[in-house]
């Protein structure tokens, strides 16, 4: 008797997964002739913009992104399932991603659990269709992964709340329409993050600008954006005040894939062992691949097996009997060890490639176009962002083993 | 491009097996009692062994035709890893190894003879190795004569649990084919056994020297010509699956020690020079506990297949880095404490160099993966 298992497809989703496939093989646009990105994090251009804002309707009007939301917010009210398998052939046949991703997994969820009946009717159609673009206001200059810290104010004013301050890494800051803010209303409060509040900022608003960040990789994808006596109506705050602290952990439980909830669609092209090995293959030394030499071998190897553990985490993690001694581990670790294993592994790639390693996107002899170039600098904002893989460390140090704080 | 197979279940025997052997060897096996066995000579407590007979443990991976649960290997993995997170001594692996054996290429009257004698508690041992290479495939232990007059050449080394075995499975090699020879421990001469000196004082080994013995042509088991290669998995397997549970009794010393002693005023795990690292245990042990039961839901009582022969060995090489990193560190870890026998890092950090090389060390499977993954 089993008592918890990988599921075994249905024969309706296996049906299913046929059918989004063979959508997904006749409707993929074409290459467009300028870098696609990896991530959401790489929207650089009004070019780039356009097509995956396209492709995302696209998407949505099939009937592909946010099939487990409900029918009156733009979803279609199916089991979660069905987005999964979605989301699984996307990957596998790396299609151009779902770019809105602030709404789809972070902010969307958030409102469909505890917004109103006129929040959600307000904003979850647009986050799907991609009309909406949103960005979030968590991180400040100068202490991005302590929120507790955070400086920028929301002072009530009659029907208003004046906002005053910046924030930094601020995902297509420049294309969205919505923000979700976290901001200080109680500069006096005993405890720091009693002072926090929540809040769903319209970006279009008199007195907020956004400046542009240039990225280690030499593209655009984050702005900084300043706030100056910038007036939103109070009714844009989530919750009340000096609930902010507990509804940006919320929404970061959405962003680290602890809780379900999210649109789908893929976020990031997976970049995975198969795309090393296969660049091992191509590359010769010594008159013959490096998938022959021992030591680039022992080093792969030691690569799968960590992808492998990575995998299966998540399926141990669902069974209840296998995981008691620390309950939550597998879900606060996911993104250290996830995130981690991309960055050192996409570093061998540089590695593996020997003088061309040097090489960079635009020169015509880079490997592969230099997709290994950005994917490795790209990665670090997989390991800064969210709460850098030190400050994880410290979450799992501290909350999982109980080891004291610093 | 190769499917990879991720599939993990957890049946409701195995989690009864994994309750009953955590709440029997935390009370069993104290670190007060492993340390009373230390310089015992058999480094078990025979009541104790008598007890996990009782309970059926012995009888786990052999079918009920032969008096035992017939569970299949994957249950012993909760056993072994809890075995292993508290040291607790037994020829349980060994004897569980030696049924294997039988099972795999024994006569039926073979395992008439054999299974349900394992099953209630005599103890097996496997012997496999010629010298310190556990990749070797040539046995130089002999077999000469033919039909029932049949005698051996040749010593094993680092039997486990050869001392209190009463039955070994010896790997030889007989016109030139391999075979595996059952051979009693009353058919031994005197001084067969030579004793060793181990890192790991919770275990047990020694070398054993079969020349002379005679057997007949019923002592002769058939392997197939994978049976060899297939106890060797599955003994990486149990071995890695004890080595997971030792590296999660390390982490549990580390834990303990960075939440109560003090250093400069504050309590040593704030420090983020050892919180750091330790999280890093954590997670190795994470990915090897995800490989052991991963390679336990795939195994069964017939052939290995790749996918089980692939999960197998990322388990071992996986739980035995795991090992030595957490037995490394936390000697380390403890400061001048760790430096001493009375600390109990040395239990973690000498049984991390057993494990390491029972059934081969990881760059051995990782060898082994290149040909599978990458070919």
């Amino acid at each position: 008797m089993t008592i918890a298992n990988a599921p075994k497809e249905l024969p309706e989703h296996a049906e299913f997964r046929k059918e989004i496939a063979a959508w997904l093989r006749a409707n993929t646009p074409a290459d467009p002739g300028f870098l696609l990105p990896q991530t959401f994090m790489e929207v650089g251009s009004d070019q780039v913009l356009d097509f995956l804002r396209e492709w995302q309707f696209k998407v949505w009007s099939a009937g592909y992104l946010g099939m487990a939301w409900p029918k009156q917010y733009g979803g279609q009210g199916a089991a979660p399932i069905y987005q999964s398998i979605v989301d699984q052939e996307m990957k596998r046949l790396r299609v151009p991603i779902c770019f809105n991703v602030i709404g789809l997994g972070w902010a969307g969820p958030l409102i469909l659990d505890i917004g109103s009946d006129i929040e959600k009717e307000k904003y979850l159609k647009g986050i799907l269709n991609a009309d909406d673009i949103w960005a979030q206001g968590f991180s400040e200059p100068n202490h991005g992964s302590d929120l507790g810290s955070i400086q920028t104010r929301a002072e009530r004013d009659g029907d208003d709340y004046v906002i005053n301050g910046s924030k930094i890494w601020t995902t297509m800051g420049n294309y969205a329409k919505y923000m979700i803010l976290l901001a200080r209303t109680d500069p006096q409060a005993e405890r720091r993050y009693n002072g926090l509040s929540f809040f769903l900022a319209p970006m279009k608003t008199a007195g907020i600008t956004t400046q542009p960040i240039k990225k280690l990789t030499g593209e655009y994808g984050f702005t900084e954006t300043f706030f100056t006596d910038a007036r939103i109506p109070a009714n844009c705050i989530m919750g009340d005040e000096g609930q902010g602290w507990r509804i940006a952990m919320k929404t970061l439980q959405y962003e680290r894939g602890a809780e379900a909830g999210a649109a789908g669609g893929i976020s990031i092209l997976s970049i995975a062992m198969n795309d090393l090995l296969n660049m091992a293959q191509d590359i010769e030394r010594d008159g013959q691949p490096l998938l022959k030499d021992p030591i680039t071998r022992d080093n792969l190897v030691k690569f799968l097996i960590e992808e492998q553990a990575l995998y299966l985490a998540e399926q141990r993690g669902a069974i209840p009997a296998l995981t008691r001694d620390y309950p939550n581990s597998i879900a606060l670790s996911g993104k250290l060890r996830g995130t981690e294993f991309f960055r050192r592994m996409r570093q061998y790639a540089l590695t593996l490639q020997g003088a061309n390693g040097a090489l960079y996107v635009g020169d015509s002899e880079a490997t592969d176009g230099g997709f290994w170039q950005r994917a490795y600098l790209n990665n670090f904002s997989t390991t800064i962002g969210g709460g850098t893989s030190q400050v994880q460390a410290n979450i799992i140090g501290e909350h999982v083993l109980g080891l004291p704080k610093d | 491009m190769r499917k990879t197979n991720l599939a993990m279940a957890f049946s409701y025997e195995q989690a009864m097996i994994l309750d009953s052997a955590k709440a029997f060897c935390s009370d069993k096996s104290t670190i007060a009692a492993v340390r009373n066995l230390l310089d015992g000579e058999t480094g078990f407590n025979p009541q104790v062994w008598q007890e996990m007979v009782a309970l059926g443990w012995t009888g786990i991976a052999i079918p009920e035709e032969y008096g035992g649960l017939n569970l299949g290997v994957g249950a012993l993995v909760p056993l072994a890893e809890t075995m292993g997170r508290h040291l607790l001594g037994t020829p349980l692996i060994s004897s569980a190894l030696t049924a294997q054996a039988i099972l795999r290429s024994g006569t039926e009257s073979q395992r008439a003879a054999w299974l349900p004698a394992l099953a209630d508690g005599a103890a097996g041992a496997l012997a496999l190795l010629d010298n310190e290479d556990w990749g070797g495939d040539f046995s130089g232990c002999t077999v000469s004569g033919s039909g029932d007059n049949l005698t051996l050449t040749g010593r094993k080394l680092m039997v486990a649990d050869g001392a209190v075995a009463d039955l070994f499975v010896v790997s030889a090699s007989h016109a030139g084919q391999p075979v595996l020879v059952l051979v009693e421990a009353k058919q031994l001469p005197a001084g067969a056994l030579e004793s060793k000196t181990l890192i790991d004082e919770t275990k047990r080994a020694c070398n054993v020297d079969f020349s002379g013995v005679t057997v007949t042509s019923s002592a002769l088991l058939t392997p197939s010509a994978s049976t060899l290669h297939e106890l060797r998995l599955i003994g990486a397997l149990l071995t890695a699956a004890e080595a997971t549970g030792t590296a999660a009794a390390a982490l549990d010393l580390i834990v303990s020690y960075l939440t109560t002693r003090v250093q400069f005023g504050r309590l040593i795990g704030s420090y983020q020079a050892l919180k750091h690292p330790t999280v890093e245990i954590l997670l190795q042990m994470d990915a090897a506990r995800s490989l052991i039961y991963h390679a336990a839901t795939l195994i069964g009582d017939g052939p290995i297949d790749s996918d089980t022969e692939i999960a197998c060995r990322m388990a071992k090489a996986q739980a035995t880095e795991a090992l030595l990193f957490a037995g490394d560190r936390a000697v380390q870890f403890h400061g001048g404490m760790g430096f001493t026998y009375d600390c109990d890092a040395q239990l973690y950090i000498r049984r991390a160099q057993w494990a390491q090389h029972q059934y081969g060390d990881a760059q051995h499977h990782r060898r082994k993966l290149a040909d599978l993954l990458l070919d």
